[in-house]
Order: C-alpha cells, then structure tokens, then sequence
C-alpha cells in the first residue's frame, strides 16, 4: 500500500528540506524576536504568536551551517512536537507537495553539511530535485541541547 | 441508568459529607455530651448511605448503615460515647474514605471492612438494651401498605434538606366522603390545590393510582410547602367533597421516625403518637412549636456552616477564563500605549475608563481562583489527633484565619509542605508530657497554625510551645553531617543557624522516628515553597518554642513588576522583591576582592552588572558615569542590579516560555507587553546566592 505524504518544502541556501505538514502549526514571517540570554547560539529567543510564547532556533545554526542575513523570504515555520512548540527561521518556505513514502530512501552519511541523525531520509522528486526530510525529534532533541551546553559553557 | 454524570457530583458531595463527618466526630470527641453535634453527624452518615446505595456502592453503604445504628444509639441516649467507640468510628471513616478514593480513581469503592464492621456490631450489641429497637416493634400488622408509605432514601432526603432549609414539611392525610361519585376527581383537585404552593414528594396510592381511583376513601402524602398548616388546610377542606384533612408538620426527628416506623394510618386509624397533630383551628400549635424548636437548635450549626450560595464549576474554566483575561490585559496596555501617542481625548478617556473596569474585572477573576486554606487545613485536626496519639502526646491544635484566601493553584501545591512542618512540630518540637511537666508546663502541648494576609502575601504560621531549637545542638548536628564547618558556624547569627534546618540531609532527631525525622522534609519543604515563590523563616526561643513562618504570592498568574530597559531589551522584575530604586555614581561602585559593591543605607551591598550577566549587545552600564540600580531583596539580604533605564510599573501576565528552552539561571519566565514585544522576568532570587 503506497502511502502518501504532504510535505512542506523550506529552503536553506540551495538545499530542500520537508516537513510532514501535520507537524507545522503556522509559517509566519519574520518578526520581532526577544533575545534570550545564556542560551546556545542558534536559539534566537521568544516571540508572541498570538499571545503564546514561543522559542525560535536558527536552523542553520542548529545544523552548523553559517548564518545568513534575514531577508524578505526568511520565514518561521511553528512545528508543535508532543507538547513542544518551536519555531524554526528558515531561508524561505513557499510549496507543500505530496510525495510517496517509497520515495523516501535512507540518509546519506552527510548531506549538505547536515548530520545524518537529524534526516528521516531523502526524496527523490520528479525533476531530479532532492528534498530533504528531516526527523523532528532530533532536530528537537533536548538531551542534546544539554549536551552542547556542557561542551560550550 | 447512565451514572456517570452523577458520579462527580456522588464523589464532590461524600468528600464533603466525609470531611463534616471527622470534623463533627472530633468536636463530638472534646465534647462528648452534646447530642446536637451526633445529630448532625448522624443525618451527614444518613446522607451518605442514602447516596451510596442510590449508586450502588454497597459496601459503602452498608459500613455507613453500621455506624448510623452505632449512631442512632447514641443518640437515643442508650449509649455513651468513650474512646473506643471513637476509635472505631474514626477506622470507619478512614475505610469509607479509602472507597471514595477508590470510587475517584474509577474503582467500585469496594473493601474489605469486615473488622471494623464486626467492631460497629459488638459496640451495637454490647449496649444494646430491650427497648432497643422501637421501630421493628412498632411497625403495623400491614406490611404491604407499610413499605409502600415507607420514603426511600432520595425522598427522605429530600424532605430532610427541605426542614434545614426551613421549608415546611408536612404529612397529609386525605379522606374524601364515601358518598363522593368522583373521588379521582377530588384528589386530583387536592393535588392540583397543593402543587401551586408547593412539592409533593410522595403519594400513597401513587398519583396514578389515584387518578384512576384505585383508592378507598384515603389517600396520603410527603408534601412540601412553605406555607402554614391552617392555610392549607383551609385549602383542601375548600374542595366540595373532601371530608378530612389531617396536616401534620413533620421536623427531623419525626421524619426520621416515619421514615423508620412507616406511618400505616392510610385505613384511618390515628397518626403516630409521636407526632404532634394539628387540628383545625390554631390552637394547639403550642406542642408544634415545641417539637420544632428542639431540632431547630441541633439544625442551627448545619445551617450556619453553609450560608453562602455556590455553584461548582470545572476549574478549567476558570483556567481558560484567566487566558483570556491575560489577552485582554495585553490589548490594554497595547491601547493605552496608542492612545498616549495619539494625544486623542476622547480615546484617552475611553481607554481610561476601559482601564478601570478591566483592573475590576482583574480583581473579579483573581478572586474566582481563590480557596480559603481551610480547604487545607481541615484535615489537620484529625491529623494531629492521630498524630498525638500515636507519640503518646497532648496536643491542641488551635487554627486562626482559615477564611484566608489564596489562589488554587497555590493551594494545590502547599498542602504537603504544610502536613511535613506540622509533623515536624509535633514531633520535634512538642516535647513529651513527663518532659513537659519538668519543664513546668502544662501536659496538653499547643500549636498554633495561623493564617493571614499582609500585603500582596499570605502567611501561614506554624507555632509550637515546645522545647524550641538550641543553637549549640544544631550547629553540632549540622557540623557533624558535614552541612557547615566549624569556622563557619561559629560566624552564624542565630537566625542563620536555624536556616540550618532546610540544608539537605539534616535531621536533629536523636531517634529516627516514622512521623519525621527521615531528614528528607525540610529542604524538600523550602524549596517547594521557594517553587511558589514563597519563602519560609524559622524562629526559635530555646525552651519556649519554635516558630516556621511561610510567605506566599497571593496569586501566580499576574503579578506587578517595574520594567527596566537595558539598550534595546526590556526585563520585568517582580516588584514583590524589589526594596527601591537610586542612582549611583560611577565612583561609589567599589571593588572588593574583585567584587563589586556599593555603600546602602550604610551597609556594603553586591553590585551587579545586569547588561553584563546577560551580555546585552547594545548597553554597558560600565559605560555610564551615572547607572540606575534597582535594589531587590531575598530574605534579608540585598544587591544592586544595575540597569539603564526604568520604564514603569506594570501589571503583567505570566507566560511559560514552553518546553523546549532549558531552565535559564536568572530568569524566571516571560510576559507579553503592550507593544506585543515579548519580555522577560527576571528572577531576583538567581542573583543573591
């Protein structure tokens, strides 16, 4: 039984990247963000979704790609994961597609500088495109937050 | 039937019932003559079981039926109360407590409570005498029609709530002429003539029956009204045909006897002799009057408990009811922001006035979350009751200002801590009754647990007259287990020793004792009260007895706070913990051993640098030849924080800054501003270690 995925496409630098559209509440733009202090790098701060506050990560940062300016395209994509809410500042995000699971191989070891662990796979599109779906609980993990913390502080 | 809408409001009404029961069944322990509190005790059991079996919770019942007969002796006068009987009846209501328990979690409220049912009947057998049961002598040859006349338990009641809420409640008996063609007719008209004025509860024959004639000549009824006998009397004997009408007013005591006895007077033989029959004219209510009166002083009590007129509602409303409370907040201050810019009069004085009834509505929701600690603190008596007995002590718990509120959530959480520091009391601080005596004192130890307000705070205090801590002990104790070192301790001023108390793993108990003294407590104690935003003081004199003061946010969702702005970022600090405000000069900050301080009211305080400890980007207050401080405080000790700029004081809703994010030292959550800028609230306790 094929079984067939929606998927929201964002973009960072010339890479693709899905999330399963049932795990994003809202693609807001860019806004103002209260920064946080003594946090890692990539967690930009909080902003007021509709009188819910709400932490924003960079998701280059989080991937250790470099930053990049905030431009007209950046957005933020609000995924909820259980009972955690996050927003992630991507460089644009304009498409939702449906793809097949079986189109979704294995990760590759690396793939645009992204660690394997954070990838749930690679889609294979029609036009030779390549869309790269991510695994939330790890882009989410805490445990590795913590870890980080440690390593930096 | 389906139940289960029943089934909460079953649940919420025996937990009431239950705690009336131990709080009466110990005032009925200091005062063991009062037959008015077993009067109460008794229909709060009756209650009960009648609830009970309406849901089918036997076991539950039948246990409460058991001690209603423990009960209904003593209330009789053939029995007498003693310690043992109270010991019994205490096990009961922890058994009957355990099965609500039970019944909450989704179980039947089964147990096994054979033991103390066995101990209710020997309490019931051993005294029971020959008269013993008037009611299975009395009951009437007519069995049928007795059970038939016979209440249930929802009827009875309903009639008893009816007295105590000073209704009347009477016993009609209709007879219609036997030359009557159309009795169905009559009856119908006394029915009709009776329920504009009132309730029928109970007919025999049943209404239908009656309508369609199936009676002899009589019929009877449980009827309540709120208008005098006479009138309605008047009433019924205005219906052509009806040849007597006998009312009579039926108080608790009565009721009770009817609904044992079962009043078989339905063929026309005279009422019990028990009641006190009203006839025609007004004469004679003098009897009434009297049967009235006596019961009226054992329902005064029950009455006076419960004057105020509530309605349950789902806490979760009044969750959902403060979220949306806090928006509006927001969008008021966003308001008041645009209506200064705009200088529009009109708007500002709209705004203004939008201000003051919201600050009103404020007030209204923050009340609505608001429990008196009583909720807490009524189960304390029965607890150091337990308590005493077990450590072989006197102890008189005497508790002031239970009619002191505070917010739910606030409640939920202070129970336990409050349980631990009692225990504590008892058990360390009220000394034994031969140690007592040598002491001087009287054997019966006491503690006193205090509640009240003072300004944006609840304090709840908990006092003993007992033996008090001695500095020299403690500090041995404290040494010993590694919490201080000698050099330190010998610093300590007294009040910084008993501190001592809440450091991890310490306990001064000579004899680990089951009660406390696992020196788990305290620290566990502080710092939940510390999570509340609480704080906790201990004060002692040695011999006379110890004091634990414990300080409470009156609420947790809106507080009051100064705005500070350091560069482009504005932090919220609780106004609770801030002293005051100044500025100081470059120069007057001082370092001292590399830390920074300044000179306040003649005393050195920290200097803290805030734009430093969060490394704001745009501001450093080094910077600055004048730097605005904000004094704050936790205990009694102090610090500067160093900002740029105070912008105001506000009132600001607390928001969670959700899972994800790790718990950040010196922050304590975030609030939305006017401007829908989120800031954060800093958390003065960080930064004063």
């Amino acid at each position: 039984m094929e079984e067939e995925l929606k998927v929201i496409v964002f973009k960072l630098g010339s890479e693709e990247y899905g999330i399963e559209v049932d795990k994003v509440q809202t693609i807001e733009r860019m806004m103002p963000i209260t920064r946080v202090p003594k946090t890692l790098s990539f967690v930009k701060g909080v902003i007021n979704l509709r009188g819910v506050v709400i932490p924003v990560i960079d998701l280059r940062g989080r991937f250790s790609l470099p930053e990049s300016e905030y431009t007209d395209q950046t957005r933020i994509v609000i995924v909820g994961v259980d009972d955690m809410q996050v927003g992630f500042i991507v460089d644009s995000a304009n498409d939702v597609i449906d793809i097949k699971s079986s189109a979704i191989d294995s990760p590759p070891e690396v793939v645009g500088g992204v660690k394997a662990r954070y990838l749930r796979g690679v889609a294979k599109l029609e036009d030779s495109r390549l869309l790269i779906m991510l695994n939330l609980n790890e882009v989410l993990n805490k445990s590795e937050i913590v870890q980080l913390e440690s390593v930096e502080g | 039937m389906d139940m289960n809408q029943y089934l909460s409001m079953f649940i919420d009404e025996s937990n009431d019932h239950l705690q009336s029961l131990n709080e009466n069944m110990l005032q009925l322990e200091g005062n063991p003559e009062d037959l008015g509190i077993v009067q109460v005790i008794f229909r709060s059991a009756h209650t009960l079981k009648g609830m009970a079996a309406t849901m089918g919770f036997e076991d539950l019942a039948s246990l409460t039926h058991k001690m209603e007969n423990v009960l209904d002796l003593v209330r009789n006068e053939k029995l007498k109360m003693q310690d043992y009987i109270f010991d019994t009846m205490f096990k009961s209501l922890d058994a009957l407590e355990t099965m609500v328990q039970d019944i909450t979690e989704g179980g039947q409220g089964k147990a096994d409570v054979s033991s103390i049912v066995a101990s209710l009947q020997a309490i019931e057998n051993g005294e029971m005498t020959s008269g013993a049961a008037p009611a299975t002598e009395n009951k009437p040859a007519n069995a049928s029609i007795a059970s038939a006349v016979e209440l249930d338990e929802f009827q009875y009641s309903v009639l008893d709530q009816s007295i105590a809420e000073g209704h009347r409640v009477f016993y009609v008996d209709v007879l219609v002429s036997e030359h009557s063609q159309l009795k169905g007719v009559r009856a119908y008209m006394v029915f009709d003539m009776l329920e504009r004025s009132g309730e029928v509860v109970k007919a025999y024959p049943s209404v239908q029956d009656i309508e369609q004639e199936k009676f002899e000549r009589s019929f009877s009824l449980y009827y309540i009204t709120t208008k005098e006998a006479h009138e309605l009397e008047e009433g019924i004997m205005s219906i052509s045909e009806i040849e007597s009408a006998k009312l009579i007013q039926l108080d608790q005591e009565t009721l009770q006897q009817m609904a044992n006895q079962v009043a078989a007077t339905v063929e026309g033989p005279p009422a019990p002799t028990a009641v006190a029959e009203v006839a025609s004219s007004d004469n004679n209510s003098a009897p009434k009057e009297e049967a009235k009166a006596a019961p009226a002083k054992t329902a005064a009590p029950k009455q006076a408990a419960a004057p105020s007129r509530t309605i349950r509602v789902d806490i979760e409303r009044l969750d959902v009811l403060m979220n949306l409370f806090s928006e509006l907040l927001i969008d008021r201050s966003r308001l008041e922001q645009l209506a200064s810019e705009t200088g529009n009069n009109d708007l500002s004085d709209t705004v203004a006035h939008l201000s003051r009834v919201s600050t009103d509505l404020q007030n209204i929701v923050l009340k609505l979350r608001m429990v008196p600690v009583d909720t807490v603190f009524n189960r304390f008596p029965r607890m150091i009751r337990d308590l005493a007995k077990t450590l072989d002590k006197k102890i008189d718990l005497v508790i002031t200002g239970a009619e002191t509120e505070l917010d739910r959530t606030v409640i939920d959480e202070i129970g336990d801590p409050l349980v631990h520091l009692l225990r504590n009391a008892v058990d360390h601080g009220v000394e034994s009754i031969a140690e007592r005596v040598a002491a001087g004192k009287p054997e019966m130890g006491t503690v006193n647990l205090r509640a009240f307000h003072s300004g944006n705070h609840v304090f709840i205090e908990i006092e003993d007259d007992g033996k008090g801590i001695y500095r020299d002990k403690l500090l041995k104790t404290a040494i010993k287990r590694g919490v201080v070192t000698e050099e330190q301790g010998a610093k300590m001023s007294d009040d910084e020793v008993n501190q001592l108390l809440f450091a991890p793993g310490f306990s001064t108990a000579d004899i680990i004792s089951d009660i406390s003294g696992r020196g788990v407590g305290l620290d566990v104690v502080k710092s939940k009260i510390t999570s509340l935003g609480g704080n906790v003081t201990i004060h002692s004199t040695p011999g006379k007895g110890t004091n634990f003061s414990v300080q409470l946010p009156l609420t947790l969702s809106i507080i009051a706070a100064m705005l500070v702005r350091l560069g482009s970022e504005k932090y919220a600090v609780p106004l609770s913990s801030i002293v005051e405000t100044a500025i100081v000069q470059r120069e007057q900050v001082r370092n001292i051993h590399g830390n920074k301080m300044i000179t306040f009211r003649e005393s050195l305080i920290p200097y803290l640098s805030l734009s430093e400890v969060f490394s704001v980007p745009d501001f450093n207050d080094a910077d600055e030849q004048e730097t605005e401080i904000v004094v704050i405080r936790k205990g009694d000790r102090l610090a500067a924080v160093a900002v740029e700029e105070f912008i105001g004081q506000s009132e600001i809703v607390l928001k969670s800054m959700g899972t994800y994010l790790p718990a950040i030292e010196g922050i304590s959550g975030a609030t939305i501003l006017g401007d829908g800028q989120v800031a954060l609230i800093l958390d003065p306790n960080a930064f004063i270690k």
